[in-house]
């Protein structure tokens, strides 16, 4: 910076730098000196920071540093830092059954918040967020169950899933394709359908025959859906008189069903969670509303 | 553009060193105040995380603690969770408009007597004079080639600095952590890293602002001179050298000889004990100014000598330029502690405390909050009704266990279950709560099969009775249906 000697500001004393702009001259005001030394400091210690840590950009990599630092190894050794203060009260979880975790206020509140955030992690994708599902896939907060909603009954369902390739625990039934194996005619179906919707309280299509369906019912779907057509819980038939239907109650979804089956699965989540996670997951899924 | 010849200047040095402050030693009534103030300040800080204050047994027992672990700050009887720090909001505004206050009554108070970097440097330049003596003696200890005189005097004072800003340090740790155990634990090298970490870090800002800084964090560090300029105003009391008094300045004898001759002398006598004593080393002769904090150590210096040579005292005191107008239209001096503008602050202080004094006195020991689930926004039931689930988060900010009953009511019909919450009587839920404590509950509301919702969205309403208390909790939220 250029000082002028000659010029001196007459309000204030000081000398001026030089530079003007339409009559008013910048005035002389140095940093003081410590404030010099500092930034000084500031560029020096930007020099051994580049030699410590990751700095300089290279064609395909970059300066490492000499502490070999690496955000993502910081972020892991926090991961298994937080695992390590859960593992206690995971122990906790470990050791009871699902119903002592239910019945202590302590594993319950562990076990809800565990549970929810496996549920986000694995189960939301087919289940959605909140565990109200979609079309194939079922609601969870609405109370109707195909293998059962009791803590020990979901806890089952997810360690060995539904159809799941594998696993000899898995729940299996198996729905006839009552269309695609020719054991009814298209008609038939359209009228067994129909009589579906009756016992659900629902209006069937003008024209159609419900009390042949009726007998197409009683030959053939009684003996897994029952007679009054509430299904059973122990082979997984399910309930046809609830207002909740997992592939809809529309007629065409009615005669798809009934046509081809549908037979989804879900995966053994046994073989890919720890036993804790399961019981978390249960309790949490239980605790959705639809519990029983 | 080409510089000519003329404008190619002298390059003068990138910064401007600072002119070391050597402040000398003074007695009188406002040095006594500051020493007061100071020793109140320092008591105040050291004692005050030792005071204890029992709040049962799951609760600390000290009084005054920013317990960052458990996230709670405690305050005697006080107890604040991280969602109330709108308290510190408060407190701010009120700190912000007393300063306001005390500004447009007395100028700088604030920075002359009760500002940490004030007292701390107060503090620092006592252990100076006491090892290296005053003013002039500091003065040639400086210019003084490095005897061993002068590295023993150097050595103590600066271990004796580094001792008062470890004590500094060391003594802001303990509003964070149980002060007895901290205080065994800093000496038996058994306490955490963090606390030396932070001990270090503060004891060497200490050292550096108090030690070497000094007025230099005042003059260019400092925001509040610059905004104390912007809201001073003619009528406030700062410290002013009564310029109609004291020009033209002349020696004793000088002056003698002018008032035989019936000419005006002024009382100044150009001595230069206002700067001598003065801690950022101003000159208050040349009005008022961004270095000058108002502590009035050069009025008790001017006073010394105004005294020894026979004329009035107050030649520099805390005065204004209205006065001096007045004294030269022959008035009396007058000063107008009530105008509109402290009236104003007053007013604002009595509001600001008094919304915070009601908002503490008011201020429940429990707390209700209910989220609605908004995956689905709701179910219907395999029985044919709807179901809405809502998550509810209950706060007991008391030290002995709550229990609460919660009743649901708005939408006719209802059930209400929760895995949490379990039922009491009249489809009611209680919900026990830990002390100090928080708790989520998941709370499923259905109607039953036959109930027909008149609207998508009906009010209901969610009351959580203490039955103990009576302390009641109601937040109204909206039930959803097809």
């Amino acid at each position: 910076m250029t000082t002028d000697p000659n010029h001196v500001d007459k309000v204030s004393g000081q000398t001026t730098t030089g530079h003007e702009w339409d009559g008013i001259r910048e005035l002389n005001t140095p940093l003081p000196r410590w404030w010099l030394w500092l930034f000084y400091l500031c560029i020096a210690f930007a020099f051994v920071y580049w030699i410590f840590y990751p700095a300089w950009p290279l064609a395909s990599s970059f300066t490492p540093g000499i502490l070999g630092h690496t955000n993502r190894a910081a972020v892991l050794a926090d991961v298994a830092a937080g695992q390590a203060a859960r593992a206690q009260a995971a122990a906790g979880l470990e050791k009871a059954s699902i119903t002592e975790i239910a019945g202590d206020p302590k594993l319950l509140e562990l076990a809800l918040a565990q549970g929810k955030a496996a549920f986000g992690d694995n189960c939301t994708p087919c289940h959605g967020s909140g565990g109200q599902g979609q079309k194939g896939y079922p609601n969870l907060t609405a109370g109707r169950w195909l293998w059962g909603g009791t803590l020990d009954q979901i806890q089952t369902t997810i360690t060995h899933g539904i159809r799941a390739p594998g696993d000899p625990d898995t729940h299996t039934s198996a729905m006839p394709a009552f269309g695609k194996d020719g054991i009814l005619k298209p008609e038939e179906i359209r009228q067994v359908a129909n009589y579906v919707r009756t016992i659900d309280g629902l209006e069937p299509e003008q024209g159609v025959d419900v009390a042949a369906g009726k007998k197409i019912f009683a030959d053939n779907c009684v003996a897994c859906h029952g007679e009054d057509g509430k299904g059973n819980l122990d082979m997984g038939s399910a309930n046809l008189t609830t207002k909740v239907w997992l592939y809809g109650n529309d007629i065409n979804d009615l005669v798809y069903t009934i046509t081809n089956a549908r037979n989804s699965t879900m995966p053994a989540w046994g073989k890919r969670l720890d036993p804790e996670t399961i019981k978390s997951l249960a309790v949490y899924v239980h605790s959705l509303g639809g519990g029983n | 553009m080409t510089i000519g010849a003329e404008e190619v200047y002298d390059d003068g040095p990138l910064y401007e060193a600072a002119k070391k402050v050597y402040p000398q030693r003074i007695w009188g009534t406002y040095r006594r105040l500051k020493w007061i103030v100071l020793w109140v300040a320092l008591g105040v800080y050291y004692v005050v995380p030792f005071i204890r204050w029992n709040r049962g047994p799951s609760l600390p027992d000290q009084a005054v603690l920013i317990d960052i672990a458990h996230s709670r700050f405690y305050f005697f009887f006080i107890q604040i969770w991280p969602q109330e720090v709108y308290y510190f909001t408060g407190l701010l505004i009120l700190a912000a408009l007393i300063l306001f206050l005390s500004n447009a009554l007395y100028g700088r108070v604030w920075c002359g007597y009760a500002c940490p970097q004030t007292v701390w440097t107060d503090l620092y330049f006592w252990v100076e004079r006491a090892i290296e003596g005053d003013r002039r003696d500091r003065m040639k200890l400086d210019a003084m080639p490095w005897t061993a005189e002068k590295i023993m005097k150097r050595v103590a004072k600066h271990a004796v600095w580094l001792l008062i800003a470890l004590a500094t340090g060391g003594a802001a740790m303990l509003y964070f952590v149980d002060a007895p155990t901290l205080m065994r634990q800093f000496f038996t090298l058994e306490a955490p890293a963090i606390a030396y970490i932070w001990a270090g870090i503060l004891t060497l800002t200490t050292y550096s602002l108090a030690g070497h800084l000094r007025e230099q964090v005042c003059l260019y560090m400092c925001p509040w001179p610059r905004i104390q300029a912007a809201l001073t105003d003619n009528e406030a009391l700062n410290v002013t050298y009564r310029v109609d008094r004291g020009e033209p300045r002349m020696s004793v004898k000088e002056a003698q000889r002018v008032r035989a001759h019936h000419q005006p002398a002024g009382d100044c006598v150009d001595c230069l004990q206002c700067v001598a004593v003065c801690p950022t080393g101003v000159d208050i002769r040349n009005g008022p100014q961004l270095g000058c904090i108002n502590c009035g150590l050069c009025i008790d210096a001017c006073d010394a000598v105004m005294t020894k040579i026979k004329r009035p005292i107050r030649l520099i005191a805390f005065d204004n330029d209205e006065n001096r107008e007045r004294r030269m239209r022959g008035e009396a001096n007058a000063f107008h502690p009530v105008r509109p503008r402290t009236i104003m602050y007053a007013a604002l202080i009595a509001l600001t405390g008094g919304i915070m004094l009601y908002v503490l006195a008011t201020r429940s020991n429990s707390h209700l909050s209910v989220l609605h689930v908004r995956a689905p926004l709701f179910t219907e039931t395999a029985e044919g009704g709807v179901r809405n689930g809502y998550t509810l988060r209950f706060s007991n900010k008391l030290a002995d266990p709550q229990d609460f009953t919660l009743e649901v009511s708005g939408v006719p019909g209802i059930s209400v279950s929760s895995v949490v919450a379990k039922p009491v009587a009249d489809g009611r839920l209680g919900v026990r709560l830990d002390p100090d404590s928080t708790l989520e509950v998941p709370v499923y509301v259905t109607t039953a099969p036959d109930v027909n919702l008149k609207a998508q969205s009906t009010p209901i309403t969610f009351t959580a009775v203490d039955p103990k208390t009576g302390e009641r909790n109601v937040v109204v939220d909206h039930f959803f249906g097809p």
